[in-house]
């Protein structure tokens, strides 16, 4: 089982122009619709999550998860990723400005757990995340998590 | 031992540092239950546990609770939940 299946190449963006937080949730959302795993109605749950919550996705420096919780915008479980050409602010002091970010999808708060397990290993590895960050393409981005997770 | 890990919706970041919060007690051979929590149950949830791990945006919204509450900033840094968690369990 590796991450691959969560994240197929269809939700894998690489630097993508956005010119703030709204524009880099929203091609994290596309992202996420265009693998099948939500409507573009979760593009707007992610945004407003941010708005009611505040930027507290932002959980490592330069790197957003952006979710919101689950709902009927989302098909099933899965992960997007988009690295933007130029880093935006979230507004998280500890951690702007964002160039990574993972969009994120869940069908309830228990089903999704080794796609977290998985996600964590890859991200958790400062090496592998350097390499995920400097990739050019999706298939490069593919083919450095298929290499850390087989 | 309790430990609550605290985001917004309960299913993304406070996995993530649950899961990370699990390897860095094992490391550190403590014993302790840790669970993920939404922001609304977790207020529930503060009271009975020990230590509440969060960020900094979250921890002003957890209100009233005896927990330690530790703030987070790099939720994928083991270097980072290791130092601040031996720090209030030493």
């Amino acid at each position: 089982m590796t991450l691959s299946q969560w994240l197929p190449i269809e939700a894998i963006r690489t630097s993508v122009a956005a010119s703030d937080w709204r524009a880099a949730i929203t091609a994290s959302g596309e992202a996420l619709a265009a693998s099948g795993a939500t409507t573009d109605d979760y593009t707007q749950e992610m945004i407003e999550t941010v708005e009611k919550l505040g930027p507290y996705i932002v959980i490592a420096p330069g790197l957003a998860l952006a979710h919101s919780r689950p709902s009927p915008a989302v098909h099933r479980a899965g992960l997007s990723w988009v690295t933007l050409a130029t880093p935006v602010a979230f507004g998280n002091a500890a951690n702007d400005p964002v160039d990574l970010v993972i969009g994120l999808a869940a069908l309830d708060h228990d089903g999704h757990l080794e796609m977290m397990s998985e996600l964590a290993a890859v991200i958790s590895e400062e090496e592998t995340l350097a390499a995920l960050r400097a990739a050019k393409s999706a298939e490069e981005v593919q083919s450095v998590i298929d290499s850390v997770t087989q | 031992m309790k430990i609550v890990t605290v985001c917004g919706m309960g299913i993304g970041t406070s996995v993530l540092l649950k899961m990370n919060a699990e390897k860095v007690l094992r490391q550190l051979d403590i014993d302790a239950d840790v669970e993920a929590a939404d922001i609304g149950v977790a207020r529930g949830m503060a009271r009975t546990a020990d230590v509440v791990l969060t960020s900094a945006d979250l921890a002003d919204e957890l209100g009233e609770t005896s927990a330690k509450v530790i703030v987070i900033n790099n939720f994928t840094s083991i270097a980072e939940i290791t130092e601040k968690l031996s720090e209030v369990l030493g």
